[in-house]
């Protein structure tokens, strides 16, 4: 049971402390090991699964992450401006139609099953099941790979 | 000289066999055995007293050693009391001495070849008997010089399909010997007498022209099926030599690894194998191909007219001639060649590395100077080989010219004799040009053939390296050890180097044992010895009571943590990584791992957490984190015993102070042995060894040692004194 609360500021708070929930496995597995780090780095709760909190606590901690994390999911490529880096992707995320620039073949990392695409600016793009995506986008990526 | 291992079989055995066995013993020597006297022992020391080579022999017998120089000159000395002979060796040779009380009575010196029989022969004129054989000395296969035959090793799961593709091979070949023999008709029937004012017989032309199509398209398909088949198997066969090969490499110990350089290794198992494979799919499928045609070609050639065809086929033995005279001189030069190929990846393999040391220096010009030298050696030496190769290749369409030359002047005289007709003599020209063109395409084989047996004698040098820390016979499952670890009477050398001297320590499962002593005192071989990179040259170590050549290795170091000092990181995530040695491990006992490694809040402060990529292309992490995350990989197999070298050597002291909560963690409850060079790390430890010059001089607690005053105290001082600068 944790005592968790938000304060005036829109922070998270454990007890008397700020706090701010890490994901342990944002990729792998978003939804279990979430950390509760005090604003040194140092670990003040461990929520095994996100599931196990009650629906109130559970709606603090999503919030604080969304406020906290930006990792745009890349659910549609819709045209690349050549089919080799550097280049511009046209993307549909669950954030939104956006576009970015790839600056080297090297910045498409595998993570188990999924991609992180690191833009020009290092803000990454997931790509969670590549196989997933349909036929248009996943013949545009199969160039990069 | 008998191999050493016989020697011990053969003193085993009573008198009259012994001397039935020995049949290097000279006969003088021989003569000088008493009735009932019995040989114990013989070693043919090899060097003589200035270290020049040449034998002589001794002979240990229950009452006298007898000694034969290699000048033929006799020795003798009674066995007595008082009497001790010695051995000890030096710098790749060994010697033996003969010693009694006051002075030294005869000596003698040896190559360490036989320092085994030597060693017998100290121990029965000690009255002991010689230990027997650890391991079993591994028969050298050697090398064939026919290493592309050994192929059919992996050729033979794909024999079925290689079957078939060499029918259809010969379906498209005697489909292709068609359209020559339709000129023949063509020639004969239709357009000379055409010429001579007949007219054009229009539904037996359409018969050949027909006939000529459907050959082709006959050829064809047999040719695309048989290609597309022999291409997949010479890629599949490819395939099981590169995965032969590396599986392989994973086998084979430490020793063979510390050899060779990573480059070349490389370019073994990366670019040989697929010179191999082209060879298979291209060039032996096209040369089988050639054969077959030319055999056919000669068939029809004799059918038609045995004179014209003889007449033919004579230059053929000139140039299988030159084909054969030229191939040991292009085969050396294509070894070297690749050879030489090796030296230049090797510069990049350690350039690029070793890159910072290189810049910090500010030796690039060096640098590129090495790869413009290796380069011009590679230029020089391939230069020599094209010589010889650039003069092959026109003089082989020389000869087939005048082959051509010499068909058009004799067709000339037979069909002007009217011995011939002019469309024999067309479709012998239509056959000879193919058949030169591809005598041409068939010279080629020689270097590829070359190149391909030099790839394929490199591949089967490493998989005829058989592993020098052999799997047991009849291995006994370890399964979770105790813990205990006993060193009896531990040898080691490397080369003719002597590491270790009979080194003896045992440790009690759970206990820390602090390895300390001067680089170089064989401190890091002990702990490759107790993880069985290598195995000692004498004596055995023991874990559970039992030696660890007994136990299968990988289930043996499943029981070993090991923490080196320059941790390695893999390419992948840090989950990964930690669970290196567990894959399946769950998350929780990831974190936990990462926990007890105060690893976790460093890993949550990363972008990714657990998913952050490290390695090459990787996050980049400080030496610190690395070392944490080595250890919580360590942590995560729960090993029953742990090594750590030098594993806080490489950060500095603040950090260090870091990963000692971590260690502390992993120490606990293990048998454990910490190679440190700053003592103050081995405060833990329950007992500290000593070590110098490869032998162990001083075990005890820290405060005891120090009171001791002796080597521990030594090493202690200095380091206060430097720590207090």
């Amino acid at each position: 049971m944790l005592e968790l609360s938000k304060n005036a500021f829109g922070r998270l708070v454990l007890g008397q402390a700020e706090v701010a929930p890490v994901r342990a496995f944002p990729v792998t597995n978003p939804q279990s090991g979430i950390s509760l780090v005090d604003s040194n780095g140092k670990e003040l709760a461990w929520i095994a699964n996100l599931e196990d909190l009650e629906m109130r606590e559970r709606k603090l901690v999503e919030e604080a992450l969304q406020a906290r994390e930006f990792l745009p999911e890349i659910l549609r490529l819709s045209s690349v401006s050549r089919h080799a880096a550097p280049c511009e992707w046209r993307v549909e995320t669950d954030k939104g139609k956006t576009a970015f620039k790839l600056d080297s073949e090297d910045d498409i990392r595998r993570i188990s099953s999924s991609l992180v695409v690191t833009d020009s600016h290092g803000v990454s793009f997931l790509i969670r099941d590549p196989a997933a995506l349909d036929r248009h986008s996943r013949r545009l990526l199969g160039s990069f790979l | 000289m008998m191999p050493v291992s016989k020697w011990r079989q053969v003193l085993a055995v009573p008198l009259g066999a012994i001397l039935h066995g020995m049949n290097s013993l000279p006969e003088s020597l021989r003569d000088m055995l008493r009735p009932g006297e019995e040989a114990l022992a013989h070693l043919e020391p090899d060097l003589d007293e200035n270290s020049r080579f040449a034998n002589s022999h001794l002979l240990l017998t229950d009452q006298r050693l007898l000694c034969r120089g290699h000048d033929g000159s006799l020795g003798e000395w009674p066995r007595r009391d008082g009497l001790v002979l010695e051995r000890f060796d030096h710098a790749g040779t060994g010697h033996l001495e003969l010693k009694d009380e006051t002075s030294l009575i005869a000596s003698w010196r040896y190559t360490l070849g036989r320092d085994q029989a030597a060693r017998e022969l100290v121990m029965r004129f000690r009255g002991n008997e010689p230990e027997s054989a650890q391991t079993d000395e591994q028969a050298s296969i050697p090398v064939s010089p026919r290493a592309l035959l050994r192929l059919w090793r992996f050729a033979r799961p794909y024999r079925g399909k290689l079957l078939s593709g060499f029918l259809l091979s010969l379906a498209s070949t005697a489909a292709a010997m068609i359209p020559p023999y339709l000129t023949m008709p063509l020639m004969d029937d239709v357009l000379i007498p055409f010429q001579n004012g007949k007219a054009i017989d229009i539904p037996l032309v359409e018969r050949y022209l027909g006939g000529l199509f459907a050959a082709a398209l006959i050829a064809w398909a047999l040719g695309w099926a048989r290609t597309y088949i022999l291409a997949r198997v010479s890629e599949r066969i490819g395939a099981d030599l590169r995965i032969a090969t590396y599986r392989h490499l994973h086998g084979l110990s430490l020793e063979y690894f510390g050899g060779k350089r990573t480059g070349d290794l490389v370019a073994r198992i990366g670019s040989e194998t697929d010179r191999i494979n082209v060879f298979l799919s291209l060039h032996l499928l096209d040369f089988a191909t050639d054969l077959l045609m030319i055999g056919m070609t000669a068939a029809v050639l004799l059918s038609i007219n045995p004179m014209l065809a003889l007449v033919t086929l004579l230059p053929l033995p000139f140039i299988v001639w030159m084909i054969h005279a030229v191939r040991d001189k292009l085969r050396h030069g294509f070894e070297q060649a690749d050879r030489v190929w090796s030296e230049i990846t090797n510069v990049l393999t350690d350039t690029i590395p070793g890159i910072r040391v290189v810049k910090a220096f500010a030796q690039e010009e060096r640098e590129v100077k090495r790869f413009v030298d290796a380069n011009a050696h590679n230029l020089a030496v391939n230069d020599r080989v094209n010589t010889v190769w650039s003069l092959f290749a026109p003089s082989v369409t020389l000869l087939t010219e005048i082959g051509l030359l010499v068909v058009w002047i004799f067709g000339i005289w037979q069909v002007s004799t009217s011995k011939i007709t002019v469309g024999v003599l067309t479709a012998f020209l239509a056959y000879i040009t193919r058949f030169y063109s591809r005598l041409d395409s068939m010279s080629r084989i020689v270097s590829v053939t070359q190149k391909a047996a030099a790839g394929a004698k490199r591949i089967f040098e490493i998989l005829d390296q058989s592993s020098s820390v052999p799997e047991a016979s009849k291995p006994v499952h370890p399964g979770r050890v105790e813990g205990s670890i006993e060193a009896k009477d531990i040898e080691f050398r490397y080369g003719s180097r002597a590491i270790l001297h009979g080194v003896d320590l045992s440790i009690s499962p759970g206990e820390m044992i602090g390895l300390v002593g001067q680089s170089g005192s064989g401190k890091s071989t002990l702990i490759n010895l107790i993880c069985r990179f290598y195995d000692p040259a004498r004596g055995a170590i023991l874990v559970d009571g039992r030696d660890i050549r007994s136990y299968p290795i990988e289930e043996y170091r499943q029981n070993i943590g090991l923490v080196l000092q320059e941790p390695f990181l893999f390419f992948g995530t840090i989950a990964e990584n930690i669970a290196y040695g567990k894959p399946d491990a769950s998350m929780e006992e990831i974190v936990s791992a990462a926990r007890a490694a105060h690893a976790h809040e460093f890993i949550l402060r990363l972008p990714f957490g657990y998913d952050s990529l490290v390695g090459e292309r990787g996050q980049t992490l400080s030496g610190g984190e690395r070392q944490r995350i080595s250890i919580a990989r360590a942590i995560l197999i729960d090993p029953r015993i742990l090594i750590l070298d030098e594993a806080t050597s490489s950060v500095d002291t603040e950090t260090e102070r870091e990963i000692q909560g971590a260690l502390d963690n992993l120490v606990s409850g293990r048998t454990t042995i910490a190679i440190a060079h700053r003592l103050s790390t081995l405060r833990r430890a329950d007992r500290l060894v000593v070590m110098e010059k490869g032998r162990i001089v001083e075990i005890g607690r820290h405060d005891d040692l120090l009171e001791a005053k002796g080597v521990y105290y030594r090493l202690h001082e200095a380091q206060q004194v430097k720590e207090n600068a």
